[in-house]
């Protein structure tokens, strides 16, 4: 590639001066007295595939309806490519939406829901029908074009509303659970059958999503939503790395958490009192914390290292009894209890047989190094 | 099994209660003699005598006129104001169209057609319309009444259906009225033809209501068919009423059939 | 955002409408409101206002409430007409007579229905489909018509007393036609299909599992049926009764043609007062009266109902 023409690969959000495709300002939506979407602002750059991540409830659809212009904001403003869209009804928006059961139009052929945009757009019938037989043959739905979707797979319906949603070429594609109602195994094709479609087309998606596998899979970026806010924002590896908070560990990926005390640092590692591991607990210093601080300390269950002889130099060491083992194949699970009554979490990856596995009951060794442990105020 | 046979025997028993008259009727059409205890063997002459009476004729195509108009109208009213109450959000008056469009269902006819009679006859001293009454006043009483039923029916379907699907196609770039045409019209058909045809049953059989706001010279069926047997069982009339069951089996068939048909594909 | 856009000549309307404040989304919930208003909600302030008007030889038959007198215009209303319902025996008697049959009709109806619609309930399908049809069909047919059938079968030479005393039953004819028990018969008949359709729609849903539960854990049958199946089916035996009740109350056919000069029900006198004695205003306080015993039968109908669509 002769320049980085993907978001992905350019990373715009990393650049001050870098000039924002969607702008969402200050954006609130009451139901009642009840608010799905609080005090919401948020920079999205063109190309990119953000995903708005958190449980139900927690406003990220309301926010993808008020994009699509099917709710009116409370108050607060959106700009989609540089025009504030308050104004302009559903139908004249430059978006489209997957909608998350499809919504396909169930009177009409797959080629008639297709091409549905495209004459509303005036666009003529004889052209219009070659852009849908170019768009089903992108997803592969060229031999279907005459059947109804109730004719159709599931997988199938799915492929009919991305490229009915995609044939008008929308500046911005909002994509509500878009692989939510497919079975495991068919969703883990799709998604990158879906990357390949946005990067093809370098169209902008917002895909909205409960699930934090499908989020950091497909997005540039993740937007984890609580409560009708933004908790934090950033790379799929930022996310899960670097949380900002409790609960955007515990939300993405398992975790370990410790409550405890500020101590001291000593030179490069940072010393936190923590009654719960039985041990002081050793981790990488960071700025802005005061002596007897409560913190809490996230360690990812593959961060820590389950031995039967207690491991040279590791700076976080504690003895535990193994309570119970999950075989999963590639990864087995233990859950450790340590002499304060608190019970870790451990994966370890298969890579080879043991000679002897660790079994029920064992004594064992839990050990990480000071990078591991993440240090959380909130 | 004392107890393993008393749902099928009362429920054999209820059935032949709601059959025994309408077998009744249909058994004693064909009896030659007027008196209905005495069987004079069969005979179609009371057929012959109902084709050639020229009051139940006309009575009966004034009372198809009146019920294909009025389901018509109610239908489409019954469809707007379904409409409006589940896709329109909260509107100023949804609570008072709510209450109107409902009411007439538990209405009792007799209050329902007292009161547009005499609504007819206040309009009528002040504005000097509707002149006088007639099918044009039977037909507003009827559509009123039915729209009440279209709107029930039709407002299901509406709740039922998947509001995206409407909203997909507006995020395609269709206006209101062009997704009410090409989306949601269509996906609501059947509701629209059983909205149609209750109100169409619904009209024909209207005895009450009819008989307040009609005027001389429309004489609806039903009121035709009250005034022959207040005077007493009249052999025609069983003739008429094993026309109308046949003309009714025949309709459940055809859609019995085509449903069946349908399921299959 | 205005519905019509599509022609130039709707697109002027409409900027034209939009300019005083109609849009297009007003003009079609003006439709129906409009309709309704002046042919459903007007007649009732009619019926109101002639309730209290002094009953006249005139055309129409009743006093105006507005009267222009030498000061201007006054208010001219009188409770005449509701005292006279209260003093005449009549009027109280036919109240208290539909309540009764109206209500002895609905727990007749309950009583047929309720094993009807738990054996249609529990039916295996096309079985069921079968039976429900069964119980709609004579819907579709004359109601008139099935109750004159009724006539046929009831009165004194009829169908029922010619097979009675032809087995021997019976030596005398029993007299049925023109007593409150013809009417009986014909108020169950004609709303038998009302309490079945929302007490089976309620069965229907019944799980099965909360039966086994219940006679896992020791309950009999009977001691199920009477603590498990009743009381999660009462949305349904509510809705059901007051389908019955309501149109039962202000019934007119049923009790005009089976009933005789004895059987009082308010329908009736409603209709004989308005049509033979052309008494509009009487005729309009019994409209009123009706409506205000009608109010709590509404009433536990609308919370069946919201209630059944909840489970």
């Amino acid at each position: 590639m002769a320049e980085p023409s993907l978001a992905a690969d350019a990373k715009p959000w990393k650049n001050a001066t870098a000039k924002p495709f969607i702008r969402i300002k200050n954006i609130t939506k009451k139901f009642g007295e009840f608010a799905a979407v609080d005090d919401i602002s948020l920079d999205i750059y063109k190309g990119e595939l953000f995903c708005l991540l958190g449980g139900s409830g927690c406003g990220k659809s309301t926010l993808l309806r008020m994009l699509a212009g099917f709710e009116t904001p409370t108050s607060g403003s959106i700009e989609i490519d540089g025009q504030d869209v308050a104004n302009i009804a559903a139908f004249d928006r430059p978006t489209n939406m997957m909608f998350q059961a499809y919504a396909l139009f169930p009177h009409m052929s797959v080629e008639k829901n297709v091409v549905y945009g495209l004459l509303r757009e005036g666009v003529p019938k004889a052209e219009a029908m070659d852009r849908v037989s170019d768009m089903l043959r992108l997803v592969k739905l060229q031999d279907f074009a005459k059947r109804k979707p109730h004719q159709l797979s599931g997988g199938q319906q799915q492929r009919v509303a991305l490229a009915r949603s995609l044939i008008k070429q929308p500046k911005l594609l909002l994509l509500d659970e878009p692989l939510g109602a497919l079975d495991k195994k068919l969703r883990e094709e799709t998604q990158f059958e879906l990357i390949h479609i946005q990067e093809s087309l370098g169209a902008t998606f917002i895909v909205v999503t409960h699930d934090q596998e499908e989020a950091m899979t497909l997005s540039t970026r993740i937007g984890v939503m609580k409560d009708g806010k933004i908790v934090q924002v950033g790379e799929p590896p930022q996310i899960y790395e670097d949380p900002k908070s409790k609960y955007v560990a515990d939300f993405i990926g398992s975790v370990n958490m410790f409550e405890g005390t500020v101590d001291v640092a000593v030179s490069d590692t940072l010393r936190i009192k923590s009654p719960e591991a039985g041990i002081d607990l050793l981790v990488a210093p960071i700025a802005g914390l005061k002596a007897n601080q409560a913190v809490s300390i996230a360690i990812r269950p593959e961060r820590i290292a389950v031995t039967r002889h207690k491991p040279e130099g590791a700076a976080n060491i504690v003895e535990g009894e193994v309570e119970e083992v999950a075989y999963l194949g590639n990864l087995s699970i233990y859950r450790v209890k340590l002499a304060s009554g608190k019970t870790l979490k451990v994966t370890k990856s298969n890579l080879l047989h043991d000679d002897v596995p660790i079994k029920w009951d064992e004594k064992v060794f839990l050990s990480w190094s000071n990078a591991a442990g993440i240090v959380l105020t909130a | 099994m004392k107890r393993g046979l008393f749902l099928p025997i009362v429920s054999f028993i209820g059935f032949l209660f709601l059959y025994i008259p309408i077998a009744s009727l249909v058994i004693f059409s064909f009896n030659k003699s007027k008196l209905v205890t005495v069987w004079g063997g069969w005979s179609t002459k009371w057929y012959g005598e109902l084709l050639n009476d020229p009051q139940i004729l006309g009575a009966a195509w004034i009372s198809l006129k009146i019920a294909f108009i009025s389901a018509s109208l109610a239908t489409i009213l019954g469809t707007i104001a379904a409409m409006v109450l589940t896709r329109f959000g909260q509107v100023r008056g949804r609570g008072l169209l709510t209450g109107m469009v409902t009411a007439p269902l538990v209405m009792p006819e007799v209050i329902t057609g007292l009161s547009l009679l005499l609504l007819f006859v206040a309009m009528e001293a002040t504005f000097g319309w509707p002149a006088g009454r007639g099918m044009l006043t039977i037909i507003i009483a009827h559509t009123t009444f039915c729209m009440a039923y279209v709107s029930v029916v039709v407002q299901s379907r509406l709740v039922d259906m998947d509001d995206s699907i409407e909203e997909a196609a507006s995020d395609l770039g269709a206006k209101p009225m062009r997704v009410f045409f090409d989306i949601t019209l269509p996906m609501i058909a059947p509701a629209l033809i059983s909205g149609w045809l209750l109100s169409f049953t619904l009209s024909l059989d209207d005895l009450v209501i009819a008989s307040f706001v009609s005027g001389p010279g429309a004489s609806t069926l039903p009121m035709v068919i009250f005034s022959k047997v207040r005077l007493g069982v009249t052999p025609e009339i069983n003739a008429l009423a094993t026309l109308i069951v046949v003309v009714v089996a025949i309709g459940i068939s055809i859609s019995w059939y085509f449903m069946r048909k349908k399921v299959k594909t | 955002m205005s519905a019509f856009q599509a022609s130039s000549p709707w697109r002027k309307t409409a900027a034209l409408l939009a300019r005083i404040g109609l849009t297009g989304r007003m003009l079609i919930i003006a439709v129906p409101m409009i309709w309704l208003l002046v042919f459903f909600l007007a007649p009732f302030l009619v019926v109101m206002k002639i309730s209290v008007a002094d009953p006249m030889i005139a055309r129409p038959p009743y006093s105006p409430l507005f009267v222009q007198g030498p000061d201007g215009w006054s208010i001219k209303a009188t409770i005449g007409n509701y005292a006279y319902l209260w003093e005449d025996s009549l009027y109280i008697n036919a109240y208290w007579s539909s309540i009764k049959i109206a209500f002895f009709s609905t727990v007749l109806a309950l009583l047929i229905g309720y094993p009807m619609s738990y054996y249609i309930a529990r039916s295996p399908e096309p079985k069921r489909s079968l039976l429900l049809l069964l119980i709609v069909l004579p819907f579709w047919t004359s109601f008139l018509l099935r109750v004159y059938a009724w006539i046929g079968i009831l009165k004194t030479k009829g169908v029922l007393n010619a097979m009675l005393m032809k087995i021997g039953l019976i030596n005398e004819p029993l007299i049925i036609m023109q007593t409150d028990v013809a009417v009986y018969i014909g108020i169950v008949y004609t709303y038998l299909p009302f309490m079945i359709l929302p007490l089976y729609a309620n069965l229907v849903k019944l799980d099965d599992s909360l039966l086994e539960a219940s006679a896992d854990l020791g309950a009999r049958p009977i001691s199920t049926f009477f603590r498990i199946t009743i009381p999660l089916s009462m949305p349904g035996i509510v809705a059901g009764s007051m389908l019955v009740f309501i149109p039962a109350i202000g019934e007119f056919v049923i009790p005009a043609l089976l009933g005789g000069p004895d059987t009082l029900m308010i329908g009736k006198v409603l209709w004989t007062e308005f049509f033979s004695n052309r008494d509009w205003p009487v005729a309009s306080a019994v409209a009123i009266a009706m409506l205000v015993l009608l109010v709590i039968p509404i009433m536990l109908l609308r919370l069946a109902q919201s209630k059944g669509a909840d489970t």
